[in-house]
């Protein structure tokens, strides 16, 4: 019996120990948060170096984008075709592909798709920075770090978002025009035009605006793990590979709590 | 406390007529229980070469952030340039900064700039003092040229050795034109060779624009070179202080340790 008590007792430590680390995490990643809104409305403003970040963040993820974009258009519909054929309604398809796409698969794929590439990219670039002392020599100059570097890539990944998710979208939904072309004879203009009619500012706009909460949280903790990298080489890894599971799981939270909203002002 | 020590203090203390540059009284600094500074204290005086020696991890690379704000002390006063950072404002701090060039140990260079942007991060938040120079060229090319590195204006760095990063970063370090700069290890991770022009670039900077220094390191041959003064920095405290001279021929064995060939 004893040694199952023990058992028991290192487990309850573990999880209170746990729970206790993810709060302070919570609560750390909160102050990082408020620390951003700060300073971005504080003058000078670092403008060539978000340009340069939108250029990174925007360019350089356009392609991944795209890529998964126009596959996930192809397999939705192809997987969804034999359903609909069974039930006679198949002429649904522009509509079901392109409300499903625009409200929530097309977001969420993209935050994702974007998590690992923006969220691990600052998460590995500002923890290279932290551990070789630049972020450091920075500060020595005069400059501020947190502005010059936090505040430019949050922004960055906050007002490129949108744009890569409307990308994705419209790539996702000539993907799906694609197999529908070729399977059900149904042209380009015919499927695109039943695509916008089935959409409504219900689809749209909710999820426009969530693609900004879904850019900010990338950035913000791509940032956070990042500007918080622990010393040593070691530390630049763990932050990249933390940054990208965080953003993760909190683009479900963020999801979760954006549809709820959308829900009482839009009724879905 | 070691005969040395008492000699050179009580100079110290009797007051030299040389302005003071730098002032640090009683500085505390811990991690959890680990002290790293226990009350130590230091005075650099204007145009001198002060050395602080001790072992890795015994506090002189924290002793080097609290002088130039990018770490807080528990407690003790920190005094630059006649001011004292420690209740200073962001602001001033700022521009006191300007004043304080900074070798750091590993360089710090900049990954994303080429060694002009690199050169030029500085000026940008220091305008104010170079009114009527629109071109920051010349002062890039300045700077290069003392370090011997005028034709890698356009390199980034990753394409330099690691003793042309550190020149790249000592003329980085001095472009502002400072009155005090500090060396983290300046030697450190080269080869005798190219520790032995760092040196040499070191004092000729300081011949040419005048310049105080505090340096950080574990390298005897560096310190004897170019010290003035010493100051051996053993369990958080300033354990003794003297010349190279002076230093070596003590018998304190805690200090004896760092001579012994």
């Amino acid at each position: 019996m004893r040694p199952n008590k023990d058992l028991g007792m290192a487990f309850t430590v573990q999880i209170i120990h746990k729970t206790k680390e993810f709060f302070i995490e919570i609560g750390d990643l909160s102050y990082f948060a408020i620390r951003f809104f700060k300073q971005a409305v504080r003058p000078p403003f670092e403008f060539k170096e978000l340009l340069k970040q939108c250029y990174q963040v925007g360019n350089r993820s356009l392609l991944l984008v795209m890529a998964t974009g126009f596959i996930i258009g192809l397999v939705l519909t192809l997987q969804t075709r034999p359903t609909l054929i069974e039930f006679g309604a198949v002429s649904w398809m522009p509509n079901m592909v392109g409300i499903s796409i625009v409200r929530e698969v097309g977001p969420v794929i993209t935050a994702l798709i974007c998590s690992g590439r923006i969220a691990s990219g600052f998460g590995a670039e500002l923890g290279s920075m932290r551990v070789t002392e630049q972020i450091d020599a920075m500060e020595v100059s005069g400059t501020n770090p947190f502005k010059y570097l936090v505040v430019t890539r949050i922004l960055a990944a906050t007002l490129m978002l949108p744009l890569l998710v409307i990308f994705g979208d419209l790539i996702a939904l000539f993907g799906s025009s694609l197999v529908e072309f070729t399977k059900g004879n149904v042209s380009f203009r015919l499927y695109f035009n039943t695509v916008f009619e089935a959409l409504s500012y219900g689809d749209l706009v909710p999820a426009t605006i969530k693609s900004f909460f879904f850019g900010f949280v990338i950035g913000l903790t791509g940032c956070y793990k990042g500007y918080n990298t622990g010393r040593g080489t070691a530390g630049v890894g763990i932050a990249a590979n933390t940054a990208v599971v965080m953003a993760s799981l909190l683009l479900f939270v963020v999801d979760f709590i954006a549809v709820f909203v959308s829900d009482i002002f839009y009724e879905l | 406390m070691s005969e040395v020590k008492e000699k050179i203090v009580s100079t110290v203390d009797a007051g030299t007529t040389r302005e003071v540059v730098v002032r640090l009284r009683d500085l505390y600094k811990s991690f959890g229980d680990n002290k790293v500074l226990n009350g130590f204290n230091m005075v650099l005086h204007k145009g001198e070469n002060l050395v602080v020696m001790g072992k890795s991890g015994s506090g002189k690379s924290v002793m080097i952030k609290c002088l130039v704000g990018l770490m807080s002390p528990d407690s003790g006063i920190v005094e630059v340039l006649g001011k004292n950072i420690v209740t200073m404002d962001q602001e001033d701090l700022d521009e006191l900064r300007s004043d304080i060039g900074f070798l750091f140990q590993g360089s710090a260079l900049y990954d994303s700039m080429t060694v002009r942007e690199n050169l030029e991060f500085p000026m940008r938040r220091h305008k104010g003092r170079f009114k009527g120079v629109n071109d920051t060229l010349p002062l890039v090319r300045e700077a290069l040229e003392n370090v011997g590195l005028a034709h890698t204006m356009d390199l980034m760095p990753e394409e330099l050795s690691g003793g042309m990063k550190r020149r790249v970063a000592l003329a980085r370090a001095i472009i502002l034109k400072p009155k005090l700069i500090l060396y983290d290890e300046p030697t450190s991770g080269l080869d005798p060779i190219t520790a032995k022009e760092i040196i040499g670039l070191m004092r000729s900077i300081q011949k040419k624009y005048g310049t105080s220094a505090l340096i950080i390191t574990h390298d005897v041959d560096c310190a004897r070179v170019i010290s003035e003064r010493m100051v051996l920095l053993v369990d958080g405290i300033n354990y003794a202080e003297g010349t190279y001279e002076e230093l070596v021929a003590a018998t304190d064995p805690k200090i004896n340790a760092f001579f012994k060939k």
